[in-house]
């Protein structure tokens, strides 16, 4: 597949009719024969040793089938995390156990204690309030630097102290990078917290067990980004199921943004109770439940130091970073500090030396794990945060500090480990200047400023890493999984097209733009090809969806099963038209005999391969399907330059966002309309950050924001229009599709432009506030401005 | 347990109800229409949108016995009579004002009884009116152009502005 698909027609989203007419299927809508219910009694206190928990009450009450404890699953094997880190010192990190039920200790609120499976759900959860309780509370362990202390309370009482690693990157680079610092004409130091969030896909989770006692066949089905990786995980590691006995389907699932590519506790339960009972066992979270049991996002304080030449060139760049694990490891999340952060700590410079340490820390709150961009936006922000910080300092153009220090050679290799293929952050930022009628700043701020209202405008750069991979490397560097993904494509006898992928799709509208690559490889209307998804029982493996890998990896390795299936077709055509496959040309549906008017239509040919009366059997088989494994040899880079105006008024530190635009490379792009929606929700999470969410623990370990009461989410009345560009396209060099991937840059490039436009507006008001963190509530601006 | 009749979609509906039972949970459960969706537990988020007698609710905030006798219209009852989609929901496919789905049917609820109140929203107008709707995919940045040009605006320079 050349590199020249470019901008295609966006072709409206054919999953849409099932969602606007009300005819979607979420897990939740799924009741299955003789379902049962369940519901989880969960911790009300962060840490405590669990001496009692009476359930006999509890268990004569109506309906009540049984009721679990963590007794019932000694033996069977904890929740595991899929990536090890090794410390500077070249120690593995401390692994926790993880169990299914709390097994002698609570550690977090929300913690699950036991499990009460009933007839109904109201019934399950009258008899989980009966449950008896004896917990002797312990010290909670909330601040990371607490936690390191000496003295500090310990989580788990068989590690040694709270810190789960102390990963040095690239250690090779430490004292390079501490002289430089000490040598350099400037230093800007930047201290500032990424704030902790929430992901709240719109659909809370669920999990539904089922087992067939006359085959012994186990099925999950279940609210997830990736049901073959849960499949492998909860069968290998928890459950002992092998996979050919257990199948995993996620149907329709209500947005994921992260935090539902984990492998949870509660799936696990439904199916060892399912399996137990010989009968169904659902569990729908509730929002309130959603709060302390969802893997939180982001959580790291960092300080970040920039070294700069007298004249701004980018010397070297030191951060010291503790990132919160929370109480247990959940599946990705030793690896979001590290590998997916300090790689992108060059960002779209040629600074030449970058140290990163990271200290990951444990405390008594829920799991921190991978949320939208998982990695990317606190290193982006940081970066981006301290390079205006730096500007401020020394007297320059923010823009053309920036400017003076990009990347223009490509490929780059990176002195954190990676290599850009390629880009062009000119192009973007020139783009970005365009788009959001930068030359009209002032006379905008003139006009706020006649309101009484304070304008302030922050740009930034931004660059990620998508498509995680490749296998073999990720392996090197701790990754329990492989990170390829697989395609199987199968030809029906008339044409029709059957794709079954890994990836999956959960609002990203895989099922309308995975067609139109096929579509447009054959030569056929896409309504023709249909996109399977999310269900075990069909592509042979899946990493899913998640680091804005769908089309990079997953549309790769269809790309590369199509073309498995062309060259076995074209073999079939040159059979019927009696010539050489070589000479065989597909186009627009048709095969055709180059230089010659001979041709025959895609639809005889594949009904040729399911009837082969006419067929070179000595040759080839019959039928018509191809399957593929695509493990990149790189990641993708999308990068690009986001500008936000910002009003701040004066009298209460409110702060509203007045424009914001943002101008991508994502290199080329199937379905725009796609592409455009995706960066639209990426900001309103990423402005989400900046202003509005947090989630916050008091000292006890109580979570104070844990429902849409008190937990800020966006609204709409909260965000203006975007302006949005991708039309600056350096194609990635080595995927057949040219693609980046798009789906996280929102929310990595908005929060440093949010925060940079109001600092901007406060220090163009004369008022000397270098930072605020997020999220910039009235009242944070308001006490910066009066401090 | 309290007997409840209520009309849904124009088709009667008889289910007996505790006193705690939602209006959510007699349409989910009891009508088995799955369209209406549970987002939260605190009335905040608005998935749960229906109209009963031609106002927009919250179906998680009513309790089904207070629905007795009550014409409920949920999102299943939304396209046009042959099966179509309604000029609304057409819209809210043309500007892909949607992404996961699952916020969909109170968005478009909500959306329904903005425009029956008030035919030509100013796109100020509809994001104030869907305070009451939480999405998280979007940006919400389609979901605004979607009911401008359901209500015949243009919806593309709108946003351009």
């Amino acid at each position: 597949m050349p590199n020249d698909i470019g901008h295609s027609a966006s072709s409206k989203r054919r999953e849409d009719v099932r969602f606007l007419t009300g005819v979607g299927n979420y897990t939740d809508d799924i009741d299955l024969h003789r379902q049962s219910h369940v519901v989880f009694l969960r911790s009300q206190v962060a840490h405590g040793r669990l001496k009692a928990v009476e359930t006999t009450a509890a268990a004569a009450m109506p309906g009540v089938l049984r009721i679990f404890t963590g007794a019932d699953f000694e033996g069977v094997g904890g929740i595991p995390t899929g990536w090890q880190i090794t410390s500077r010192d070249g120690e593995v990190m401390q692994e926790p156990g993880h169990p299914v039920l709390a097994q002698g200790k609570v550690r977090f609120v929300g913690d699950m204690i036991a499990a009460v499976v009933a007839e109904t759900e109201d019934q399950a959860r009258d008899a989980a309030e009966a449950i008896e309780l004896d917990i002797e509370e312990l010290p909670a362990v909330i601040d990371m630097k607490a936690a390191l202390a000496e003295g500090s309370p310990k989580v788990h009482d068989d590690l040694t102290g709270n810190l789960c690693y102390d990963w040095g990157f690239v250690e090779d680079n430490r004292d390079a990078v501490d002289a430089a610092i000490k040598a350099a004409d400037h230093v800007t130091t930047l201290e500032l917290v990424n704030n902790r969030l929430v992901a709240n896909p719109m659909e809370p989770r669920v999990a539904i067990g089922d087992f067939a006692p006359g085959t012994g066949d186990s099925t999950l089905y279940t609210t997830s980004q990736n049901p073959h990786l849960i499949r492998l995980l909860m069968g290998a590691f928890v459950l002992g199921i092998p996979e050919h006995k257990l199948r995993v389907v996620a149907p329709d699932v209500g947005g994921g943004f992260g935090t539902k590519i984990f492998h949870y506790a509660e799936e696990a339960f439904c199916t060892f109770a399912a399996k137990a009972l010989k009968r169904p066992v659902k569990w729908t979270s509730t929002r309130s439940e959603a709060f302390i049991s969802d893997a939180h996002g982001r959580d790291h304080v960092t300080k970040i130091e920039l070294a700069l030449s007298k004249e701004g060139d980018f010397l070297a760049v030191r951060t010291d970073t503790h990132a919160n694990m929370g109480a247990y490891l959940s599946t990705f999340a030793p690896a979001v500090p590290t590998w997916l952060h300090g790689i992108l700590m060059a960002g779209n410079y040629k600074t030449p030396l970058i140290y990163v340490n990271v200290k990951a820390v444990f405390t008594n709150t829920v799991p921190v794990d991978a949320y939208r961009g998982a990695g990317r936006p606190e290193a982006t922000f940081q970066l981006e945060r301290v390079i205006d910080k730096a500007a401020r300092e020394m007297g320059f153009d923010p823009i053309e500090l920036r400017r003076r220090n990009f990347i223009h050679d490509f490929p780059y290799a990176t002195p954190v480990a990676v290599e850009y293929d390629t880009g062009d952050y000119d192009a973007t930022l020139d783009k970005l200047l365009e788009i959001s009628d930068h030359a009209g700043f002032e006379a905008r701020r003139d006009a706020s400023a006649k309101k009484g209202l304070l304008r302030g405008l922050g740009i930034n750069c931004y660059i990620e890493a998508c498509g995680i991979a490749p296998s073999n490397l990720v392996g090197q560097l701790g990754a329990r999984a492989g990170l390829y993904e697989s395609a199987t494509v199968r030809v029906n006898a008339t044409g029709g097209l059957v794709v079954m992928t890994g990836s999956h799709s959960h609002g990203q509208g895989h099922e309308t733009a995975f067609p139109q690559v096929i579509a447009k490889m054959i030569g056929i209307d896409e309504n023709m090809i249909e996109i399977v998804h999310g269900d075990t029982a069909n592509a042979p493996m899946g990493m899913g969806t998640y680091g804005s890998r769908s089309l990079a990896v997953g549309g790769s390795a269809m790309v590369r099963a199509t073309e498995k299936i062309i060259a076995k077709a074209k073999k079939i055509a040159a059979h019927l038209l009696e010539a050489s496959d070589a000479d065989i040309e597909l186009k627009d549906g048709q095969f055709s005999i180059v230089g010659t008017d001979k041709s025959v239509a895609w639809g005889e040919v594949t009904l040729a391969a399911y009837v082969p009366h006419n067929y070179p059997l000595d040759d080839i088989e019959p039928g018509l399907e191809e399957t593929a494994f695509y493990d990149p040899t790189n990641f993708t880079y999308p990068a690009g330059a986001y500008s936000c105006e910002v009003e701040v008024d004066p009298d209460t530190g409110r702060v509203t966002i007045e424009r914001f635009a943002a101008a991508d490379d994502f290199g080329n792009v199937i379905n725009p309309m796609i592409v455009e929606g995706q960066v639209h929700g990426g900001i309103g999470q990423g402005i989400g950050q900046a202003l509005l969410e947090g989630a916050v623990y008091d000292d006890n370990g109580q979570l104070l924001t844990g429902s849409y009461m008190d937990y800020a989410m966006p609204r709409a009345d909260d965000l203006p229009f975007f302006q949005v560009d991708h039309s600056c396209q350096t194609p990635c060099t080595h995927n057949p599709l040219g693609v980046k991937g798009c789906g996280e840059a929102g929310a990595i490039g908005s929060p440093p432009a949010v925060v940079n436009a109001v600092v901007d507006a406060l220090q163009r008001a004369g008022l000397d506030v270098t930072h605020i963190d997020m999220p910039l509530s009235p009242a944070r601006v308001w006490s910066a401005m009066n401090s | 347990m309290t007997d409840v009749t209520l009309t849904v979609n124009g088709t009667q509906v008889t289910a007996q109800v505790e006193g705690r039972t939602l209006l959510v949970d007699l349409l989910r459960e009891d009508a088995r229409l799955t369209g209406t969706h549970v987002g939260c537990d605190t009335s905040q988020c608005g998935a749960c949108v229906v109209h009963v007698n031609g106002e927009a609710v919250k179906s998680c905030t009513m309790f089904a016995v207070e629905a007795d006798g009550a014409e409920v219209t949920t999102i299943e009852g939304m396209a046009n009579a042959d099966g179509s989609l309604s000029t609304l929901q057409q819209a809210f496919q043309d500007h892909h004002g949607l992404q996961c789905g699952f916020c969909t049917p109170g968005m478009v609820m909500s959306a329904a009884a903005l425009l029956k109140e008030n035919p030509k929203p100013s796109a100020q107008e509809i994001r104030d009116y869907l305070e009451g709707n939480i999405c998280r995919c979007t940006g919400y940045h389609n979901i605004v152009k979607s009911i401008l040009a359901a209500s015949g605006q243009d919806a593309g320079a709108i946003a351009a502005e």
